[in-house]
C-alpha cells in the first residue's frame, strides 16, 4: 500500500492565541512494502506526521492517500493501521493472548479463526510460547513484541511505529531492530517508523525522510542522504560521530580553510561552512592542512584523533528526547511543539575541537604533528547563509 | 531502650484517635455482645432476670415490623446500589468525555452538589416533587397526559412509595460515587483509548473491555461502602416520610433495620428494649459482615490492580 502524503500540514493553537506549525507543507509518496522511517530531532513534528497517518491527529490541511483511496476523513478505526505506541500501550488487564485477540473481536472475526491467527502472530515474533502472561510478566523486549502482534495481526494496510526502540536497552535495542526488519520483509506490509536517532533510521530503513521543524529536509535511501546531504542540517543530523564544521571559503576555485587548501570547487568566490565527516580524512605527506593532535582514542581497528583547530565552527548539539524520559501521545506532540516554540535551550560544545577518524596503523600520538588530505567524496561545502550546499 | 521509647511516643500519638473510637466505638460493641444476652434487661434501674442466648433474637425477629424492615433493606440494597453505581459510571465516563474544562467543571460542581447537602432537606424537597397534587413529576407526567400518580401521600401504594425512595436514594447516593469514578477515570492512561480506536473497537467495547476492568479498583471499593452504607439506611426514609416511616395512613411501610434498632431504643424504659436493639444492630452487623465477604471473594477474580 503505498501512501501520499500531499500538503500535509499541521498546526496547533496554543491557549495564547500563537499557532505552532507542527508540520508543514510535507509533500512526501511512501512506497508500498518498504520500510520507511521518519527522521528528525525532538519536536520536528515526526510524530505528528505519524499520527495524521494513523488519523488520530486531524490534518490542518492537505491530504493523505493510501493507494489511490483519500483517507483523510476516514477516522483511525476505519482505515486498518497498526499502531505500535512508543511505551505500547498494551491493556494492562489482559494477557497477552487477549491482547492480540482485541483486534480481532472487534473485527468479529470467528474465535477459532481469531485464535489461531493471535497464535500465528505471536510465533511469529517470537512469543508464541507468552500468550497466558499479563503485560507486567513481560520484559520490555516481549512487550514491543506483543505490541507489533497486536497491531500486526488484523492483517493493516499499514504499520505504524512511533519511535519502536527508545525503551529498550542498547543491546536490546540491536536485536530489536534486526526483528523488524524480519517481520516487516516476512510480512511485506508498507511499514512507516518514527525515531530521532540516526542510525537507527540509517540501519533497518529502506527509505528516509529527515524533518525539521515540520520542513522535509531530504528524502532518500539512507546512504544516499548520509553521502549527498542537501543541506547544512541533514549534513549534522546524520552520522555519529558528527560531521566537522569548519569556517572556510572559496577562492578562485579552492576551498579553503584558513590557509590551508583542501579541495577543488567550481562555485564562485564566497564565505561557506565545510563540513568534513570524520573518516574523510587522510594523513599523507605533504598538505597544506597541518594540525597537531591533541587526545587519541583507539577503538579497536581505527583510532579517533581529536584535534584543536581555529576554524572549527562550534556547532550545537541535538537534544536528545530519550533523556527528558518523555512518552508521546497524541497530546503530547501538541505540548512538545508549543514547548518548543518556547525556546528550549539547544546546548552548545563550545569546543573548537574536531575529530578525524584513522586506521589504527599510523600509530599516531598525542602532540604529533599530521598532515591530512581530505577525501571528496567525504566533504560537504554549504552556503554560509542559507545552509544550502554550494 | 531507644525502642521502648519509641514505643511509649507512639502510644503517646496514637491516643487521642484510640480514646475516642474506645469510647465511641469498640465499647457500644463489646456492649451491644453484652446487651443482647440479657434477659428483660431494665435500662432505667439497671436491672436484669438472668441470661438469655437467643431470647432477644427471637424478640426482634416476632417484632411486627422485622419481615417489612427486612424487605425494605434488602429491596434498597440490591436496587439502589448496583443502579446507581451504573448510573454513576455512566454519567462520569459522559463527564470526563467533555473536551471543555469549564464545562466539565460545572457539571462536576452540579452533580457533587446532593453530596454536600443535608439529606433530610433533600428528602423533603423530594417529598414535594412527588406530592400528588402540587408536585414537579406529576405536572411533567401530566404534559404527557399521564394522569396524576400517588406517590408518597395519602392511601399511596407500597409500590408507589418504595420506587419514589428508591429514586432518591439512587439520585441521593451518586455524587460521591461520581467523583471516585472520574478521579479514576482521569488517572487512565490515554493511550489506551488511542489504541483501542485503532483497534476499531466501538464505543459499548471501549467502554466494558478497558474502561470498566482499568476502573474496577475504584468499581469494587464504591460497591462494598455502597453495598454498607444502604444496609443502614435510615436518615433518607425520615428525609421523605418522617418519623412516620410511610406514606399517611400506612406507617412503618418503609421501615428499615436501622428504624428497628432505632424503634427499639425509643422504648429504652420498657424492660428487654435495649436488648432488643443490640440484637437487630447485631444481626445487621452479620448481613453487613456476610455481604462485604462476598464482595471481596468476588472481587479477588474480577478486580485488576494496575
Amino acid at each position: 500500500m503505498e501512501i501520499t502524503l500531499q500538503n500535509l500540514t499541521k498546526v496547533f493553537q496554543s491557549k495564547k492565541e500563537d499557532e505552532v506549525v507542527a508540520v508543514d507543507n510535507l509533500d512526501i509518496v511512501i512506497p508500498s512494502g518498504k520500510l520507511y522511517g521518519l527522521l528528525g530531532p525532538s519536536g520536528c513534528g515526526k510524530s505528528t506526521t505519524l499520527f495524521m497517518i494513523s488519523g488520530l491527529l486531524k490534518p490542518t490541511e492537505g491530504k493523505i492517500y493510501f493507494g489511490e483511496e483519500d483517507v483523510t476523513p476516514v477516522p483511525p478505526e476505519d482505515r486498518g493501521i497498526g499502531l505500535v505506541f512508543q511505551n505500547y500501550a498494551l491493556y494492562p488487564h489482559m494477557t497477552v493472548k487477549q491482547n492480540i485477540m482485541f483486534p480481532l473481536e472487534n473485527l468479529k472475526i470467528d474465535k477459532k479463526e481469531g485464535l489461531k491467527k493471535a497464535q500465528e502472530i505471536a510465533d511469529l515474533v517470537g512469543i508464541g510460547h507468552l500468550m497466558d502472561r499479563k503485560p507486567a510478566q513481560l520484559s520490555g523486549g516481549q512487550q514491543q513484541r506483543c505490541a507489533i502482534a497486536r497491531a500486526l495481526v488484523k492483517e493493516p494496510r499499514v504499520l505504524l511505529l512511533d519511535e519502536p526502540l527508545s525503551n529498550l536497552d542498547a543491546r536490546l535495542r540491536l536485536q530489536t531492530r534486526e526483528e523488524i526488519r524480519r517481520i516487516q520483509r516476512e510480512t511485506g506490509i508498507t511499514t512507516v517508523f518514527v525515531t530521532h536517532d540516526q542510525e537507527e533510521a540509517m540501519s533497518i530503513s529502506d527509505e528516509i525522510v529527515v524533518l525539521d521543524e515540520g520542513v522535509t529536509q531530504q528524502v532518500g535511501q539512507p546512504q544516499d542522504v548520509y553521502d549527498k546531504p542537501n543541506n547544512l542540517f541533514v549534513a549534522k543530523f546524520l552520522g555519529t560521530p558528527p560531521i566537522n564544521l569548519f569556517d572556510g571559503r572559496i577562492e578562485n576555485g579552492k576551498i579553503m580553510i584558513g590557509d590551508a587548501y583542501i579541495g577543488k570547487s567550481e562555485a564562485e568566490d564566497q564565505e561557506v561552512t565545510v563540513g568534513i565527516r570524520p573518516e574523510g580524512f587522510k594523513i599523507v605527506e605533504r598538505s597544506s592542512f597541518q594540525v597537531e593532535v591533541e587526545f587519541v582514542e583507539t577503538i579497536g581497528r581505527d583510532t579517533t584523533l581529536i584535534i584543536n583547530h581555529p576554524n572549527v565552527e562550534v556547532q550545537g548539539s541535538f537534544e536528545d528526547p530519550e533523556e527528558e524520559g518523555d512518552v508521546t501521545t497524541v497530546e503530547d506532540t501538541e505540548f512538545e511543539a508549543l514547548n518548543l516554540e518556547m525556546g528550549s535551550g539547544k546546548s552548545i560544545q563550545d569546543q573548537k575541537t574536531f575529530r578525524a577518524i584513522v586506521d589504527a596503523d599510523y600509530g599516531v600520538q598525542p602532540g604529533d604533528t599530521v598532515k591530512f588530505s581530505v577525501k571528496p567524496h567525504k566533504m560537504h561545502v554549504f552556503n554560509k547563509e542559507t545552509g544550502e550546499l554550494v | 531502650m531507644l525502642e521502648q521509647e519509641r514505643n511509649i511516643a507512639a502510644w503517646f500519638y496514637l491516643a487521642p484517635a484510640l480514646i475516642l473510637l474506645a469510647i465511641f466505638i469498640f465499647y457500644p460493641i463489646f456492649n451491644s455482645f453484652v446487651l443482647v444476652a440479657l434477659e428483660d434487661y431494665n435500662y432505667l434501674q439497671q436491672t436484669y432476670d438472668g441470661f438469655t442466648l437467643t431470647g432477644n433474637f427471637r424478640n426482634v425477629l416476632n417484632d411486627p415490623n422485622f419481615g417489612q424492615a427486612m424487605l425494605n433493606t434488602m429491596l434498597i440494597t440490591f436496587v439502589s446500589v448496583p443502579v446507581s453505581v451504573i448510573i454513576a459510571l455512566l454519567i462520569s465516563v459522559w463527564l470526563n468525555a467533555i473536551p471543555i474544562q469549564k464545562i466539565q467543571g460545572f457539571f462536576q460542581t452540579v452533580f457533587f452538589l446532593p453530596y454536600v447537602t443535608n439529606a433530610i432537606a433533600i428528602g423533603m424537597a423530594f417529598a414535594f416533587m412527588f406530592n400528588r397534587r402540587y408536585g414537579l413529576i406529576n405536572w411533567f407526567l401530566g404534559l404527557f397526559g399521564i394522569d396524576p400518580i400517588n406517590w408518597i401521600n395519602m392511601g399511596a401504594s407500597y409500590e408507589n412509595a418504595m420506587i419514589t425512595l428508591l429514586i432518591y436514594i439512587t439520585w441521593l447516593t451518586l455524587a460521591f460515587k461520581i467523583i471516585v469514578f472520574l478521579s479514576g477515570l482521569q488517572g487512565i492512561d490515554k493511550q489506551y483509548y488511542e489504541a483501542a480506536r485503532v483497534d476499531s473497537a466501538s464505543r459499548a467495547r471501549i467502554l466494558r473491555r478497558i474502561t470498566v476492568p482499568l476502573l474496577s479498583p475504584m468499581i469494587m471499593y464504591i460497591t462494598v461502602t455502597s453495598f454498607i452504607g444502604a444496609f443502614k439506611t435510615y436518615t433518607e426514609v425520615i428525609g421523605m416520610f418522617g418519623e412516620r416511616l410511610g406514606p399517611p395512613g400506612d406507617p412503618n411501610s418503609m421501615t428499615t433495620i436501622v428504624a428497628l434498632v432505632y424503634d427499639a431504643l425509643d422504648r429504652s424504659g420498657v424492660p428487654g428494649a435495649m436488648s432488643e436493639a443490640a440484637a437487630a444492630a447485631l444481626i445487621l452487623f452479620a448481613i453487613t459482615l456476610v455481604f462485604t465477604f462476598v464482595n471481596m471473594q468476588v472481587s479477588k477474580k474480577r478486580v485488576h490492580y494496575g
